[in-house]
């Protein structure tokens, strides 16, 4: 068995920035990532960001992950990486089995910062199976990474700023977005996305959903309807929109997978995108020397799963023996950005949240 | 609405007809629904159809969302040979 003082499971935003404070405060780290390269979700996020220049503000999703995973490779005698390998199971005595390429192997940690982020929420309706119907993440993979067009007529459900923004980027790459349809009443989104694509003459309908995907072997139409408050179709006024690909961008659900298999305790809170664990301020869920950091303890931007990766790396290191010299400083520093980036009446329901999984 | 071409669970290809079907004879919950249709126990482990099907359980016994319970996670959370595991334990007392 392989023993190692932190195992940080996920290569993304958060997990990146973890090892990054764990290393500076001395602290040695091995990152499993199931992707074949690092920066999770960052790789396709063309777009630059917003927040303070902290968070990398004004720099591309892209750019970010090439800092974070720079940063990351600048500890070779520390840091450790695995890629291409996926952790199959997690036990209570923090035992991780791990498959890389067939081989399995059994590592035990001292402590795990568990960084496995969230996935993308899919809609019930008729023929959902149908070739042609994506999530939006899938498109952005699709097109950013690997140049791939998804379709060349598209509409777009779900107006949060992931459609938002996949729409746009579709628009640049000369896809022919027809519509954004949204179940709630008002859009989802920040305004600034919403307004670049109203420019370009794209109609956001607003208590709108998808009730039927029609075609064949694949995607060529589908039926929309009006909702009511109560999130009802409203019978009458179904129209027919003509479209070779549809997008679902309904939000994201954490991954939590590996908690539930120690059993940490967990509650579900609609606001945090579904199930997440309970947490102490220090991020540590209710199995000792077991943390949580980024999305999986509740969906937000990148900009604060990256914070939450600098603070729980250093809480980490702290906990098992390496303070960083800096220690109080750092940590106050990085939950005052995080206030920041939640405050507004854009983080309220974040806020909120975070409150109900507080132990 | 045909609730037989609406699919819950993509990897076992679980349709909403089907868990109406089992919902109708009494099974209302989740670990009882898995162990009849497989439902959320293929390659995403009910990463995907977790949410719709609590949401169709919470609105048939009408309670809130939050008091129907998902599924229990177990290891392994993808297919591992057994050949790969006889070969990581064999120098194993």
């Amino acid at each position: 068995m392989i023993e190692k003082d932190l195992v940080i499971i996920g290569g993304g935003p958060s997990g990146l920035s973890a090892a990054k404070t764990a290393a500076e405060s001395g602290l040695s780290s091995l990152i499993i990532e199931r992707d074949y390269k690092l920066g999770g979700q960052l790789v396709k996020q063309t777009h630059m960001f917003f927040g303070s220049e902290k968070q990398y503000a004004k720099t591309r999703g892209i750019d970010i992950a090439k800092i974070l995973i720079d940063d990351v490779l600048s500890y070779p005698n520390l840091i450790e990486i695995m890629t291409n390998t996926a952790v199959v199971g997690l036990y209570n005595d923090k035992v991780i089995t791990i498959l890389h390429e067939e081989k399995y192997s059994k590592i035990k940690a001292r402590a795990i910062i568990i960084a496995t982020g969230a996935s993308e929420k899919v809609l019930a309706f008729e023929n959902n199976d149908m070739p042609g119907i994506y999530g939006a993440g899938a498109v952005q993979t699709l097109m950013n990474v690997y140049g791939v067009l998804p379709g060349q007529d598209v509409v777009m459900v779900g107006s949060g700023n992931i459609g938002l923004i996949v729409s746009y980027q579709l628009l640049q790459a000369g896809v022919n977005v027809k519509c954004v349809l949204e179940a709630a009443g008002t859009i989802g989104g920040y305004k600034v996305h919403a307004s670049k694509l109203k420019r370009l003459g794209v109609d956001i309908k607003t208590s709108t959903s998808v009730i039927k995907a029609v075609g064949g072997e694949c995607l060529q139409k589908i039926i929309t309807s009006k909702l009511d408050e109560k999130w009802n179709f409203i019978p009458g006024t179904e129209e027919t929109i003509e479209l070779d690909a549809l997008c679902v961008s309904v939000g994201l659900s954490p991954l939590g997978n590996l908690l539930s298999m120690i059993g940490v305790e967990m509650k579900y809170v609609s606001s945090l995108g579904g199930l997440v664990p309970m947490i102490s301020h220090s991020h540590e869920t209710s199995v000792e020397n077991v943390f949580v950091a980024g999305d999986v303890s509740g969906v937000e931007e990148a900009s604060s799963a990256i914070v939450e990766g600098y603070l729980t790396g250093l809480i980490v290191a702290q906990k098992l023996g390496f303070e960083h010299p800096n220690y109080e400083v750092l940590i106050q520093d990085l939950r005052s950005q995080l206030d920041n980036l939640r405050s507004g009446p854009f983080g309220e329901k974040t806020r909120n949240g975070l409150l109900e999984i507080m132990r | 609405m045909n609730e037989k071409n609406i699919i819950i669970c993509r990897c076992e290809d679980v349709t909403l007809q089907d868990i109406y079907r089992l919902m109708n004879e009494g099974y209302t919950s989740f670990e009882e629904l898995k162990r009849i249709l497989r439902i959320g126990m293929g390659p995403c482990q009910g990463n995907t159809c977790g949410q719709l099907l609590q949401r169709e359980i919470a609105k048939f016994l009408e309670v809130p969302l939050d008091q129907v319970k998902t599924q229990k996670v177990r290891p392994l959370t993808t297919g591992v040979k057994l050949k790969s595991i006889v070969e990581a334990t064999k120098n194993e007392r």
